[in-house]
């Protein structure tokens, strides 16, 4: 029973070690050339700007560059349990390019974010390869001592030990074995560097109060503004809709009491009509209903809405949900209609005929991805869909990182805090 | 034919009332929440129930989970679920047992009178009532590329549109204008094309058609 345990708990570092290395891998391969082409295109095109080309490439870049850093911020959370909360401003949606990148080049937040690069592709590279030199080097040591050590005649160098025969080569081999003693305890700690080193460079400073401050009063005004714009077109929608048509069924029913007896084939012929208005007027109620809270989600809940939907497209959508129970109802809500508006933009614009959607919650953040087997080439645009889940999450601190190669797939995470 | 009837609205229930007790349907019961729909159903062993999905206490989805409930005790026991709202998620756990006696409706289908007790009668006898938007939600699930779907003719797919509803072929006829062989025909082609085996039995038919368009099969 306790050997049992014992193995269990060997096989579990085992694991966690391997997998610190291959994430370390993975961050160091995509942290290198991303930072450095991040950086290079940020560079010119800010470059550009005296001679007016960058006014146009600036926001496009920058956009970009953001995208980098919301995919590491993700990782960071996901991987590392490192949080980094971003601080970008939000952009005025009909903003002219000269506004645009002004507005950006005046965000604290986009400075962090250049200013991270350059740390991101040295020292970030670096500690990100480090779990995977650590769990590669010794097994080159047990390698040397396997017989390895034949192929280089000359010597060779293993650390500090020159290996040149098999005595020696026992010793690189027991100096793997230390390594990888250290590799176990480091490997997961050493990632956790690299996000920590990450959070120092990209989460802001002692201005990270000021900026919150910031943030939260855009934030609020986004909310606020959406909200009276919401009411707005609910209130025109009854007007013009539901209303207009039973003033109609009311004037029906008048006349038809006037015309029951002297005219009972059109007092009929009214009735029909009447009849045809109300069942108009309740689906125009039931979609208006469905647009502020759709019913679904008010019974069921989040995962059995998102479902629900899903059964509403016209591409195969999968759905997988893992909540432990149902979250407060404004964040359900404003998780319900980001999931809508990114498969909405999904089914528009992919091309996709799969879609999967993942929803789970894990350390009070609720989490939503979205993946479609489409074209791919989704940005963030101002005025595009994505943006507008941007800004609506941004009322909950949640945030959006897409990642869509040319070519597809396309993947949409979004993340709220629900605690 | 004894109904048990569920809704919580004050309004709507008087008037359902009436209007089933018009067509000659004795209420057994005509209740306003949740605990008393399921005591209901589990005393008065009702030959239908008619019932809303959403009901006090909470005003989630306690009716249906209550009419879920009485047919996993009593199974086949014949429920028309009336909504504001129509889901496919809902249609499909009504369905889900294979029992058929189901029907699954939006509340504005009362106003016609006549199709909203044939839907009542159809259910009590076993046979399915679907609500139109359900269908047509299936449908265009179903009909896009290359599916075989396409392979209908518009007059097929009418024909199945109103099978998956629930109605006879004898209905179907009368709504198209045809003679019920016409129909047969029509049901005989639609079978073949999407490969399903044919059955004599109305109910069953319906059940057959409903999977295919559920599932795509």
């Amino acid at each position: 029973m306790t050997i049992d345990t014992k193995n269990g708990d060997v096989r579990t570092a085992g694991r966690n070690i391997g997998l610190a290395a291959v994430r370390g891998l993975a961050l160091a391969l995509i942290s290198l050339p991303g930072a450095v082409l991040c950086f290079c295109l940020a560079a010119l095109s800010i470059g550009l700007i005296p001679i007016g080309i960058g006014l146009v490439t600036t926001p496009y870049v920058l956009t970009g560059v953001r995208a980098f850093a919301n995919g590491r911020r993700v990782l960071a959370a996901e991987w590392g349990g490192v949080r980094i909360p971003p601080a970008y401003r939000p952009l005025p949606k009909d903003a002219n390019p000269w506004a645009r990148t002004f507005g950006m080049l005046g965000d604290p937040a986009t400075w962090r974010d250049l200013r991270w690069l350059p740390v991101d592709m040295t020292a970030g590279f670096f500690t990100a390869l480090l779990p995977a030199v650590l769990l590669l080097y010794p097994l080159e040591g047990f390698a040397l001592a396997l017989g390895l050590w034949r192929v280089f005649p000359d010597g060779y160098w293993y650390g500090f030990v020159p290996v040149t025969g098999q005595a020696s080569a026992f010793g690189a081999a027991a100096l793997g074995l230390v390594l990888l003693f250290l590799a176990h305890f480091f490997t997961p700690r050493l990632l956790r560097i690299h996000f920590r080193l990450t959070r120092a460079v990209l989460g802001g400073d002692q201005e990270q109060l000021a900026e919150r401050v910031r943030v939260l009063t855009e934030t609020r005004r986004d909310a606020v503004d959406a909200s009276a714009a919401e009411l707005r077109r609910i209130e025109r929608d009854l007007h013009d809709g539901a209303q207009a048509r039973l003033v109609a069924v009311g004037m029906d029913l008048g006349t038809i009491e006037a015309l029951l007896d002297k005219d009972p084939d059109r007092a009929k012929e009214l009735i029909a009509q009447a009849r045809k208005s109300s069942v108009e007027a309740l689906t125009e109620l039931r979609e208006l209903v469905r647009g502020i809270h759709p019913p679904v989600l008010a019974e069921r809940g989040l995962g059995d809405a998102v479902r629900a939907l899903a059964l509403r497209l016209p591409v195969v959508t999968e759905v997988s949900v893992d909540l432990p129970g149902r979250a407060e109802a404004p964040v359900e809500s404003a998780a319900y209609f980001a999931v809508s508006e990114v498969l909405t933009n999904a089914v528009k614009h992919s091309g996709a005929d799969r879609i999967w959607v993942d929803l789970h919650q894990a350390d009070g953040r609720l989490r939503a991805t979205v993946t479609d087997n489409g074209r791919g080439g989704a940005v963030i645009e101002p005025g595009s869909g994505l943006a507008g889940v941007e800004r609506r999450l941004g009322t909950f601190d949640g945030v959006l990182a897409v990642s869509s190669p040319a070519g597809g797939p396309t993947m949409v995470t979004m993340e709220i805090p629900c605690a | 034919m004894r109904v048990v009837l569920a809704e919580d609205l004050f309004l709507l229930r008087d008037g359902l009332v009436r209007l089933l007790q018009a067509h000659g349907f004795e209420i057994a019961a005509a209740v306003e929440s949740g605990p008393e729909l399921a005591a209901a159903l589990a005393e008065l062993d009702p030959d239908v129930a008619v019932v809303d999905v959403r009901l006090p206490p909470t005003h989630t989805d306690e009716g249906l989970q209550c009419a879920l409930d009485a047919r996993r005790e009593r199974p086949g026991l014949p429920v028309l679920v009336l909504s504001q709202h129509v889901e496919q998620l809902y249609a499909r756990e009504l369905l889900a047992d294979g029992s058929g006696a189901v029907g699954y409706l939006l509340k504005d289908r009362v106003f016609d009178a006549e199709q909203f007790v044939d839907a009542v009668r159809r259910v009590a006898g076993g046979g399915t009532a679907m609500d139109p938007q359900v269908i047509q939600q299936l449908l265009a699930r179903q009909s896009g590329g290359d599916r075989p779907l396409a392979r209908l003719t518009p007059r097929e797919l009418e024909v199945l549109e109103l099978m998956a509803q629930g109605r006879s072929n004898a209905a179907i006829a009368g709504k198209l204008v045809v003679t019920e062989r016409a129909i047969a025909k029509h049901t005989a082609n639609i079978f073949a094309k999407l490969g399903l085996e044919v059955s004599d039995d109305d109910n069953r038919r319906v059940l057959a058609v409903l999977a295919y368009l559920d599932h795509g099969r």
